[in-house]
Order: C-alpha cells, then structure tokens, then sequence
C-alpha cells in the first residue's frame, strides 16, 4: 500500500517538475540552437526564443507536446534549405515568431510550418517572408490558425505554393490572417466542418481562397481582393459564406467567386464589387442568393448549364455592365424581391414592389456570349434598341427567366 | 480668325437656341440627380445621352446657324478677311458656344450636387470632354455639309441622315458583320469599326471607364492590350483629335473654293 | 484700277462668263447693265473674291488676287440684300466691322446723314428693309476706299435718302474714285454715270459713255438704247 502511494507520488511529481521553460538565445542561455532545445525537451515543455535570428531549417518535432513562443524580433532564417517547422504532435503551439526564406521546389512542398496528424494546434501571431507554402497542415484536426502574416515572391503559379493549405483535416478555425502574393491565398482540400473569418486574401497568382472536396464550412467577413481568379469553391456541399468582400478580380478567367458542383450553398450579405465576373455558377443545386449586392461588376452572375433549384432573393443588382447571363436551359431557379438598377416600371400601388416584372437577361449578352467582339457595341443606341425590341418580345432569351416582383429600392439589411 | 470667332460666340450666347439648350441640359441634370439621386446611375444615363444627342444637336446646330448666317458670311467675304479664318471663325464660334451651354448645363447641377466630394468626378470629367469633342467634331461635319449644299432642305437632309447613320444604322452593320464573320478572329477588325466612327470612338472611351471589367473578360491579346493597358485610352483620344481634325481640314479647302 | 482679262466662269452646266475683258482705269461711276442672268453680279463677285473663277486674271491696283484678301481693304462694297446677323445691335455692327477692318470717325457723319441716331441700340432683326439698306450703306461709305462697288443700292430707300445717297456718290466722285454700280432704275444710272458697261451672255457687249451708246443704236432716249441692244439680241 505505502509502495504503491510513493510510486503514485513519484510519477506525479515527476509529471510536475518536467514541465518546464526552457529558454533559447543568441549567446548566454541555456540553448543557442531551437533543434537541440527541442530535443532536450520534454513533452508539456515550454520553449522561449528571445529576439534573434537564427539560421535553422527543418525544426523537427516528433511526438511531443511543445508550447513555441518567441518575441519581437524572434525570426528564423531557413536560408532556402527546406522548411521552418515540421511537426507531427498533439498539443503544440507557434506563437509570436517569423519565419523567412522558404526553399522553392518543385517537387517538395516545404512550407514554413508543417503540421502532420497533428492534433489540438494553436499557430498565432506567425509572420512568414518570402514564404514557399506558409502553413502547410495534414491530416489534422481542432486547431487554430489566428492572426498570421503570410507572403510570397512567386511570380508564377508553378514556382509557389499556398499560404495556408489543409489537406484531410477538420474542424480549424483560420481566423484574422493576411495572405497575399501567393498561389492560392487558402487552400482546403477535403477540409471538413471549418470556420474561415476575417481574413484580408489579396494578389495571389490563382484564388484567393480555394475549396475542394470540402465540405459544412462556413466563411465569413472575409475580404478577397485583386487575385488572380477570385474565390473558387467547388465539389463541395453545404457551405455557408456570409458577409464576405470580393472586389477587383479582373481578367478573362476572372470572378468574384466560382461555384462548381456545388450543393446546399447559402451566400447571404456578401459583396460583390467591380469583378469581371461576380458570381461563375457550374453545377450549382439548391444554392440561396439572399441578400448580397452586385455592384459595378462586368457580370453580376454568369450561370452555366446544370443550375437547378437555385433561389435569388432580395439581393441588389447595381449598375453591372450585365446583370446575369445564361447558357443553357432554366432548370426550376427562381429570381424573386430583387432589386436591380436597370429596371425601368413603375409602381402604381405604392407597395415598393414594381407592378411590371424584369427580365435579367439582355438579348445583347446573349450576342455577346455568342460572338464575343461584339463587346465593343456595350451600351450603343442600336444595342438598346434591340434589347428593348426583345423586352417587349423575347425571341432569344428565356422567357420563363424573370423577377416577377421586382424591388422599387434597394433592399437593406 | 479670334475676331469672328469672338463676334459670332457673343452673336450666339444671346440666341435664345443657347438658353434652350443650356436650359435643357440644366433640367436634364437636375432631375437625374435631385429625383433619383443616385450619382452612379445618373452619370450611366448621361452618357447614353451625350452619346445620341450631343452629335444630333451639333449638328443641326451648325447646319442652322451656317445657313442663317449666310448674309453675314457675305458682308465678312467682303472685307479684307482670308477665307479661312472666317469659317473657321464661325465654326470654332459654334462650337465653342454648344460646349460652353453644355459644361455650364451639366456642370452647374452636379457642382450643386456635391460632384467634387465624390469619386464620380473623373467619370463625368471623361464626360464632358467626349461631349466636348462630339461637339466639335459634328459641327465640323454639319459645316462640311452646308458648304457642300447650297439648298437648305438638302443640307438638313443628309445633316440628320448622317446622325442616323453614325448613331444607329452603322453599329447595326457592325453587328451584323461581327456575327456574319463571327468564325474568323475579330478582335482588330472591331475595334478598327469602332475607330471609323465618332460616336462608336465616344463610347469606347466611355465604357473603358464605366465597364471595364466587363471589357476585361475576353480574350484575345489585342482586345487585352487595347482594354487593359493606357494603350486604347491613348489611341482613342487620338483617333477623336484626328476625327476634329479632317473636317476641319475640308472647311478650310472647300471654303477656298467656293463661289458665293 | 481694276484689270479684267480674259475670265471664265462655268455654274454647273451653266456658262456664266466667256472671256470678259475689262479694264477700268480711271476714276469715275461705272454702271455695269445687263439683262437677268448676263453675269453682272457674277463679275463684281469675282473682283470681290466672292466667287472663284475658272480660268482667267483680275488684278485690282496692281496686285493679283488669286489666294489674297488683303487687297479688299481697297474696296467699299455694297451687297445687294441687307441682312445682318438678328442678334446685333447697329451700334454693335458698326463697331465690329470697324474692328474687323480699320478704325474710322466716318461713321458718325454718316449717321447724321441717315438720321439712324434713333436705331443704334435697336437689334438689326427688328429694323424695316428701308433702314436696314441705310445701315448697309454707311457700312460701305464708311472707310473711303478708292473703289467703291455699288450692287443695287437704291433698293427700299426713301426719296430723301436716295438724295442723300445720290449726295454720297458724288462727293466720292469728286475725290476721284472708281465706282461701280448695278442697277434697274435706267433713270438712275442716266443720271449718275459716266460709263456704261453692257454685258450680254457672258462677254462686254458695249464700253463706253452713254452718248455713244445712244449714237450706236440710233436712239434718243437711254432707255430706249437699252431696250434697243436686247430685241436687237433677240433676249
């Protein structure tokens, strides 16, 4: 009884007194270099890494439960040798460091800080210069990723990777972080059940955030501006984006956001301001348009073929150069409450909503989509007589494609 | 040439065509923006009007004002004046007197409006200048034509047949060759079209402020270069420069010849 | 003075002039007459530079005026149809033509003369003919030119004026200048001229005094003279 009472003693305390700080720096600590820290470490340990710049690439941390904390002026030169961290630990935590000079590679992804089955993460307050990948995270779960800094120096999408990419992991919230001059500004591939907010995603080579295979997340308040080719979220169900900012994405292949092969979607209160295209839809089913505004863009929505049962509610259409352009057949989508800034009727019985229904859809896009040159005749007189010619009687457009209760003004939230 | 131009701007600020002009132009203002208030829209109907109705007017105008003034045209033949410098005179007289009832028109209810608080500005600076340029380029070409018709009914004829035809019949044939030769690459052929015509050039230089992004979604490296770089702004202003320039290269020559 | 040599001039199909020589050179009032559509007006045009000959060489004292406007300071010209921009004033006409060529004190005598006081400040489009030919013709009196082309000036004048007018012509006369005049009124042109210059289908029929043109077609009567040249012309 006594034994087993000391050996219960002797673990505990053991337990207690190894979880310790240890304290790493230039000259004078216990620790010049963080490797060999983390390698006298014990798991529960907690590492300190005074101001400084320490040249070190590949930091391995294997199966140890490690609080990383620096301070200002913590940066950790990798020198292009490969990557900052890499970890595959439960309970660990990066905070207040920077990291600098990823290697480029065209075969590896090294990244500032790897994560593999890691579970229970905090990354915060990480700045990563000419990053390669910022964060690179697999086959992860529970984790935070909050108020980050991440930049790249690519010029093309085949020499740069990801600021924050997730592979396989669930349940990450990637809070309040600035990622620019990358390939994708945030990437998810099979990322599953994640809460996406606050982030600035801007001039990044391909998408500013980039969904694949990933499904129930939800972002928010973000704000996407000038990337390559917008937002992109496809083969994905039941995403939810609210409040979010798409502004500036100019180019051929361009848009606010690209919907492909996506299900059960709500977009409520978003921004869609002076994008070549707001809204790219591929494939979308039972999709909820409530609420957001479409403001000065090229298309404020171009919907490809296959759209069935999508609702577009109370959103306001402001003077885009087309409202919505349509391929193919109208599969059961209704268009209803909207405002939009090209409607001419009237309202007689002052209830708000226009007595005579808008068509959305030009005869004039329908040219354009057909031979696209015939752009340079936007807004001439003879183009306004033929879509009013078309107006009165469609002969090119859908008919059925109508909002039969036009707003008389904008909606407002 | 300042001298007949100052006498004929005077002449025709006191018309009263110049206070239903001005007057029209103030209303026109006024009711886009104090009943629907709404700047960006305002300055989107603007253009659809400055486009259609700056060059029908320049034109009547200038037709009307040559063929009024044909008696005083005579009286200056006669004093030691160069041919030139009297229709050129006259025609810079009109043109001018048009841009002012217009800049004042639409100026004065945007200026009240609160235009210099916003970022409207440039979009409706740009506007001005187009309708300044339509002007100086339809009365030139309204001044071609009276010179080249004595009959008044002619000149106001084919005055108006030209307006419809630039205005509307030519972006019809535009159009319908675009999409007739649609399987061949058309990018140059267009935006050559658009160069050949005034108010197409007017419009061109409207929408690559208005509608850029639009502009930016196709492809084609010409249509890229053209839309996306300084390079259409430059071309198209210059395109318009020379657009004032040959007509009034021809009211110069065709004023030497003519008998009176 | 003025030196016409050899003109032609071609309206559409229609031959107007077919080698006119003329040649004035002294001072005096010449009447240019002839029947409608002679090409009375088409020769002072073109001494103007108002119309462009096809071939053929004016010169007006000694200067060439093919591509040259400055010699037109030398001539007072007179239109035919009194018409002014609506929108002036006289005042302001005046003033703008004296701008436009020299300055001058003239006017105010000229102005006296026509008892036009009461119309300066009126605009030019609410003036009757009558007084809109007598603003016309202090416009033309004004600069002493040393040719004066005169086109119809009697139209719409009042018996005072045409005095007046007659007055005018005189005085200039005196001074030694070169006038030239169209007219209908035969008994105005018998009383004013010195010489006639009878232009018939595009060529001078006839130079000379009225004298010898009455001795030439046997006639009494100046009037008659003329009458005489068109039957015998089958015009």
């Amino acid at each position: 009884m006594k034994r087993t009472f000391l050996i219960v003693l002797l673990i505990i305390t053991t337990c207690f007194a190894s979880a310790t700080t240890i304290t790493i720096c230039e000259a004078g600590c216990d620790f010049q270099s963080i490797q060999t820290a983390v390698d006298s470490s014990k798991s529960g340990d907690s590492l300190f890494i005074k101001a400084g710049v320490y040249k070190e690439a590949n930091i391995i941390i294997y199966k140890k439960s490690l609080h990383i904390t620096g301070e200002d002026g913590t940066i950790i030169d990798t020198q292009n040798k490969g990557y900052g961290f890499s970890v595959e630990a439960t309970d660990i935590i990066i905070k207040n460091l920077t990291l600098r000079n990823i290697k480029i590679s065209y075969t590896k992804e090294y990244a500032g800080i790897l994560l593999f089955k890691s579970y229970d993460f905090v990354i915060q307050n990480v700045t990563v210069e000419n990053a390669f990948f910022g964060f690179l995270i697999q086959k992860s779960k529970d984790g935070e990723i909050r108020n980050n800094v991440i930049s790249g120096q690519g010029t093309a999408e085949a020499d740069s990777g990801n600021a924050i990419h997730l592979w396989h992991c669930e349940n990450v919230r990637i809070i309040n972080n600035d990622v620019r001059r990358m390939r994708d500004g945030i990437y998810l591939e099979f990322g599953n059940s994640s809460y996406i907010a606050d982030n600035y995603s801007t001039e990044n080579m391909r998408y500013g955030l980039h969904f694949m295979f990933s499904n129930d997340n939800i972002y928010e308040n973000n704000i996407f501006e000038a990337n390559g080719a917008g937002v992109a979220v496809m083969f994905s169900k039941r995403i939810k984006m609210f409040n979010n900012l798409f502004k500036r994405n100019w180019g051929t292949a361009s848009y606010g956001i690209l919907l492909k092969e996506i299900n059960d979607a709500e977009l409520k209160h978003n921004v869609f301001e002076d994008n070549t295209i707001g809204i790219n839809a591929d494939g979308t089913n039972r999709i909820s348009y409530f609420e957001n505004v479409f403001k000065n863009n090229g298309y404020a929505i171009k919907v490809h073929g296959a759209c069935y049962d999508n609702i577009y509610t109370r959103n306001n259409f402001l003077h885009n150069s087309f409202d919505l352009s349509y391929s193919g057949k109208l599969n059961s989508n209704k268009f209803e409450n909207n405002y939009w800034s090209n409607y001419t009727g009237y309202d007689l019985d002052k209830d708000g909503i226009g007595d005579v229904p808008y068509r959305p859809v030009k005869l004039f896009s329908y040219l354009v989509n057909r031979t696209p040159e015939s752009i340079v005749l936007l807004r001439s007189l003879f183009i306004d007589i033929i879509n009013f010619s078309e107006k009165v009687s469609p002969v090119f457009t859908p008919e059925n494609l109508i909002d039969n209760k036009p707003l008389m003004h904008q909606a407002s939230w | 040439m300042f001298k007949i131009l100052k006498y004929c701007f005077f002449d025709l600020m006191r018309s009263s065509w110049s206070y239903v002009y001005f007057g029209f132009y103030l209303l026109l203002g006024i009711m886009l923006l104090f009943l629907n208030n709404d700047l960006s829209k305002a300055v989107i109907t603007l253009m659809n009007i400055i486009i259609v109705l700056v060059p029908l007017i320049g034109t009547i105008f200038g037709v009307m004002y040559y063929y009024n003034s044909k008696e005083f045209t005579e009286l200056l033949l006669a004093q030691p004046l160069k041919r030139s410098s009297i229709f050129l005179g006259q025609y810079l007289g009109v043109a001018f007197s048009l841009s002012m009832s217009l800049i004042l028109g639409l100026g004065i209810p945007f200026i009240v409006y609160g235009l210099f608080k916003s970022n409207a500005i440039w979009d409706f600076s740009l506007l001005l200048i187009v309708g300044v340029f339509l002007t100086f380029i339809f009365s030139a070409l309204a001044f071609n034509i009276a010179l080249s018709h004595e009959n008044k009914i002619k000149g106001f004829g084919y005055a108006i047949l030209l307006w419809l035809f630039l205005a509307i019949i030519y972006d019809g044939l535009f159009l319908m060759s675009l999409i007739l030769f649609e399987d061949y690459p058309l990018d140059k052929v267009s935006l050559i079209g658009t160069m050949l015509n005034p108010i197409d050039l007017s419009r061109t230089l409207i929408i690559l402020k208005l509608d850029i992004s639009a502009l930016l979604g196709y492809t084609g490296a010409v249509f890229k270069q053209f839309f996306g770089t300084s390079f259409g702004l430059i071309i198209s202003f210059s395109a318009l420069l020379i657009w004032v320039g040959l007509p009034v290269m021809r009211i110069i020559v065709k004023s030497k010849k003519k008998d009176f | 003075m003025v030196e016409i040599k050899n003109l032609h001039k071609t309206f559409g199909k229609n031959k107007v002039l077919n080698g006119v020589d003329l040649s004035i050179n002294k001072g005096g009032i010449f009447a240019v007459l002839g029947p409608n559509g002679s090409g009375k007006t088409t020769i002072i045009k073109s001494i103007l530079g108002m119309v462009i000959p096809d071939s053929g060489d004016i010169t007006v004292l000694d200067t060439n005026i093919k591509q040259n406007s400055e010699y037109r300071k030398n001539i007072d010209y007179l239109p035919q149809i009194a018409n002014f921009p609506s929108n002036l004033r006289v005042i302001e006409l005046i003033r703008m033509i004296k701008d436009l060529r020299k300055q001058t004190d003239d006017d105010v005598r000229l102005i006296d003369v026509f008892k036009l006081q009461p119309f300066l400040n009126k605009k030019l489009g609410t003036l009757s003919g009558g007084t809109k030919q007598k603003v016309n013709i202090l416009l033309a009196f004004m600069f002493d030119s040393p040719i004066i082309i005169l086109d119809e000036p009697t139209t719409g004048l009042d018996p005072i004026s045409l005095i007046r007018l007659k007055e005018l012509i005189a005085n200039e006369k005196k001074k030694g200048k070169t006038i030239l005049i169209t007219s209908h009124i035969m008994s105005f042109v018998e009383e004013v001229a010195d010489e006639i210059v009878f232009i018939l289908e595009g060529k001078i029929y006839f130079k000379g005094s009225i004298q010898e043109l009455k001795n030439k077609t046997n006639q009494m009567d100046f009037e008659h003279a003329i009458a005489n040249i068109l039957t015998e012309n089958h015009v």
